[in-house]
């Protein structure tokens, strides 16, 4: 995996730490989970599901829907709205989502 | 300002215009079609996807007749587009449901089911599922949802698709598709056929018209002496995000398009022209999807929809020549996707009135 | 912030919603916890604590995290917060949603490594990022920004590359003498424009053709000034060709939209004070029209002025007279605007990318495809989406509503204005099926 495009500046905010794909990703407090991925460079951070194109966060700012991730179980949220949190579990997705149904 | 002149003409480029202008066309017509503006109300663009024949017609024996025909045709019809325009509509025949939670409308459904079973025979089949044999059918389903309906004979399109394929195949066959061409009068000129103007000061003659327009034709279906009048009857949709998980079942409200994503719909409305999506009906139809299939409750709804389905007074097909014997012919129904194959093959001979010609008194103009 | 802060200081009772974690909207991003990071973000920047501090009055309740996906008549909003959504009704509603970056559409432009500029702000604002190994290409004075705050950082990026033409400047010289008026935007401008002389960061203009390439995880940006093709290798490329509103939820709320020709984008129609057409609904800021923070702030006390008049009972012709002070700011801080927008137009190139070039990002459509719906008879952008599926996808034609219009009149001559952007409905956010249906409406 190459370097971040990003250099992260020093300051004294707090550490926290997630998982992504179960492993540890180190982040800002303050960051929104998006900015970590891309501090972490987890690129590409999904394929699309038409062409299994590579893409990573574009706009951070919640209007691309290109950051989408599972968050905590939750599927297809837009992960440049959410703030990291201390052992959130973040998972890639990888093509459309799918669901969960109860057999009888 | 042109003048642009044609045999026949179809005003109206929504799926019933499209598919008779196709059938025309092989029937070896010079066809051309006057679709008009982006912003019309065109229920084409706002259509389910259903092709549907489970509960069509219960009070009106003509309709179940006419919509077996068509559903047994999709298939060649189908096939038939693909080879004419390249376009793969997606039809597939895989059976439909009707979900219940309420015993008197469940009741209901099956005396319609029963109806049509009249009518038809036995090459009609269908099922009515109460609750314990619904959950052996389909484990996911809902504990509020008391029974179900089924056909085998019931399916599903992308309408979208076969709007491009029905105009792929027009344009493939050489048949002129004029857009933003909204008639604005139309003249009968003797025997001579009519002259149609628009709001650009364009002038089209045409031996013969063929009135497909929707709701756009009320008022020119009036000009033309047909009785026949058409309302607006909103129904609003969901569209969900896409799932990779397929959905075991087609029913009239829920159905997975191929895409992906879930529509949720089967509201109806009587709002005029306005299509604007209420939060009372949207927040039914989410009920609705949660309440049959529980495993959708935290899928994200991503657009909703409001279309105008157009009624007549009845609420049946209604296919009638200008009562004063001019080369007029009026061709309205909400069910436009569910009959394209007879709109593209029959009703050819029946405006031609080839010895192949249907009886379609049935739903004339008269009966109004 | 400005217009919560004044309302609540004239007796109102307001209910802030923010789809964001926190307030500040994009420009005073994360304004609230970079206390030591002021002084290399910029004074500008730090104008904002001012008024992220003034939220904290006991007639505001501000809800973050809260998504507004729907607007009825009432009016009344209905937001989603943590997936429940619930609904409240007031006299008076003020959509202030500011505005998002212009879509940028040109080859490779979807790949890892290509995000707009004004994406990199915000992680530099957020998250204390800096770009590494980037080219900005685009224009735009956030360009120079971005330059200046990496130069700072000593990590200047590898080259500017800027589709600004000389006809542009010629055509903005007209504007100067009014944008003069704002003379410490265009001091602060000349700075940064010699700060980055003085890096000796290469600096190309009149450039086009811009084209992504990735190989083997290599990126490169290639680009054609003066008839010469050149390419860089980067691992960031960060564009920006100025911001437009976000009109969706506008839209959505059945606000009727107008044409900026200057600004090549749609915007509400409104008065003076931010009174639309529909009853009850007000706009204020970027998402009513681009002018930039200073005049957003000021259009904010004008709009919580107008609508504490009407709460008040007093007659509208007064607002004005309150506004006196706010309605100067405004004046100012829009006067460089013309010169910004003619200076700094967009590069007609992302009005009409090449056809291999995708344009609905969330669909996968390409400009060739778009085209192709057209010259098959589309006429409007519903047919253009009914064909193609360009705009159907989660953002909702937010990454390519724009272009669609402007390839839809190149095809078919039909001017931008008179083409009605795609409907926008509800929800203009996603929201679950469960929290739809469990959502409580007052009858």
């Amino acid at each position: 995996m190459q370097d971040s495009r990003f250099i992260r500046r020093v300051t004294d905010k707090a550490l926290v730490s997630f998982t992504l794909d179960g492993e540890t990703v180190v982040a800002q407090a303050g960051d929104t989970v998006a900015a970590a991925l891309v501090a972490h460079n987890a690129s590409p951070l999904r394929h699309t599901g038409l062409s299994g194109a590579p893409r990573t966060p574009y706009c951070m700012m919640g209007v691309c829907f290109e950051c989408l991730v599972e968050i905590n179980g939750r599927p297809n949220v837009q992960s440049c709205l959410i703030e990291v949190q201390d052992g959130m579990q973040v998972r890639r997705m990888h093509g459309f989502r799918k669901i969960e149904v109860r057999h009888g | 300002m042109q003048n642009t002149r044609a045999d026949t003409t179809i005003i109206g480029g929504g799926v019933v215009g499209l598919s008779i202008a196709l059938g025309l066309l092989r029937a070896g017509e010079k066809i051309h079609v006057l679709d008009g503006a982006d912003h019309d109300p065109r229920a084409s663009l706002g259509n389910f996807g259903l092709t549907w024949l489970q509960g069509k017609g219960a009070s009106y024996a003509p309709y179940t007749r006419r919509t077996w025909q068509a559903i047994t045709a999709w298939p060649d019809f189908a096939a038939t587009l693909q080879d004419l325009s390249g376009i793969d509509v997606a039809h597939h025949a895989t059976g439909g449901y009707e979900f219940f939670t309420d015993p008197d409308e469940l009741d209901g459904m099956a005396a319609d089911l029963a109806a049509q079973s009249n009518t038809l025979g036995p090459g009609f089949s269908y099922e009515v599922l109460d609750n314990a044999a619904l959950k052996q059918a389909l484990p996911g389903i809902g504990d509020t949802v008391i029974g179900a309906t089924y056909t085998p004979h019931d399916g599903h399109v992308n309408p979208l698709r076969l709007l491009s394929a029905l105009r792929k195949a027009l344009q493939n066959g050489n048949g002129r598709i004029s857009n933003g061409w909204v008639v604005q009068d139309i003249r009968r000129n003797g025997d001579d056929g009519f002259t149609l103007t628009n709001a650009k000061g364009d002038v089209h003659q045409t031996g013969r018209v063929v009135l497909c327009a929707g709701l756009g034709a009320a008022a020119l279906g009036e000009r033309l002496g047909f009785r026949a009048t058409v309302r607006p009857q909103r129904g609003e949709l969901l569209i969900t995000e896409k799932l990779e998980t397929r959905l075991p079942f087609l029913s009239s409200t829920l159905r997975q398009v191929d895409e992906g994503g879930i529509q949720i719909g089967g509201t109806k409305s009587d709002g005029g022209l306005d299509d604007r999506e209420a939060i009372e009906k949207m927040r039914f139809l989410a009920r609705h999807a949660v309440a049959v299939w529980p495993a959708l409750k935290d899928v994200n709804v991503v657009r909703s929809w409001g279309a105008l389905r157009v009624m007549t007074e009845d609420g049946y097909p209604v296919y009638a020549r200008a009562p004063d014997g001019s080369e007029a012919y009026l061709v309205t129904c909400h069910s436009g996707v569910t009959l394209a194959p007879l709109h593209a093959t029959l009703l050819a001979d029946w405006i031609n009135q080839t010895s192949a010609a249907p009886d379609l008194e049935a739903f004339s103009d008269a009966r109004f | 912030m400005a217009a919560a802060a004044t309302a609540a200081r004239g007796g109102a009772q307001v209910v802030l919603l923010d789809e964001q974690p926190r307030p500040g909207g994009q420009i005073y991003r994360n304004i609230t916890r970079n206390k030591t990071e002021l002084t290399y973000l910029g004074g500008d920047y730090a104008k904002g604590m001012e008024l992220a501090t003034a939220l904290d009055h006991p007639n505001i309740s501000c809800r973050y995290g809260s998504t507004v996906w729907r607007i009825d008549d009432g009016p009344r909003v209905t937001f989603d917060q943590n997936g429940k959504s619930s609904s409240i009704t007031a006299p008076h509603v003020l959509i202030a949603t500011g505005a998002q970056e212009r879509p940028t559409p040109f080859p490779g432009w979807t790949l890892p490594g290509v995000m707009p500029a004004g994406a990199a702000q915000i992680l530099m604002k957020t998250s204390d990022l800096v770009p590494r190994n980037a080219v900005l290409a685009g224009t735009g004075p956030l360009l120079y920004l971005i330059a200046s705050q990496m130069i700072d950082a000593d990590n200047p990026p590898l080259a500017i590359v800027e589709t600004q033409t000389t006809a542009m400047l010629l055509k903005s010289a007209r504007h100067f003498p009014r944008a003069m008026l704002d003379r410490h935007a265009i001091f602060k401008g000349v700075a940064m424009l010699r700060k980055i002389r003085r890096a000796k960061v290469r600096r190309y203009v009149g450039a086009s053709a811009f084209h992504a390439v990735s190989d083997k995880g290599r990126l490169s940006f290639h680009f054609k000034t003066q008839g010469k093709s050149h390419s860089v290798a980067c691992d960031l490329v960060l564009t920006h060709q100025g911001v437009v509103p976000s009109t969706n939820l506008q839209r959505a709320a059945g606000l009727p939209m107008e044409w900026n020709p200057a600004q090549a984008c749609w915007q509400p129609q409104k008065d003076d004070e931010g009174k639309t057409p529909v009853q009850g609904l007000w706009v204020a800021g970027d998402g009513a029209g681009v002018h930039g923070a200073d005049a957003a702030r000021a259009e904010g006390v004008i709009v919580a002025n107008a609508i504490l008049c009407r709460l008040h009972g007093l007659r509208p012709e007064i607002a004005p007279h309150v506004n006196a002070h706010a309605l100067n700011h405004r004046f100012r801080a829009r006067a460089i605007r013309p010169f910004l927008d003619a200076a700094y137009a967009p590069s007609p190139e992302i009005f009409s990318p090449p056809d291999g070039t995708v344009v609905c990002r969330c669909e996968e459509v390409t400009a060739g495809q778009v085209r192709q719906a057209i010259s098959s008879g589309a006429d409007g952008l519903r047919q253009v989406k009914a064909e193609t599926r360009a705009g159907m996808g989660p953002c909702q034609g937010r990454m390519c509503g724009l272009t669609l219009t402007h390839l839809l009149s190149e095809q078919t001559g039909i001017p931008p204005d008179e083409i009605p952007a795609l409907r926008a409905r509800s929800p203009v956010k996603p929201v679950t099926l469960g929290a739809l249906a469990e959502l409580e409406i007052e009858e």
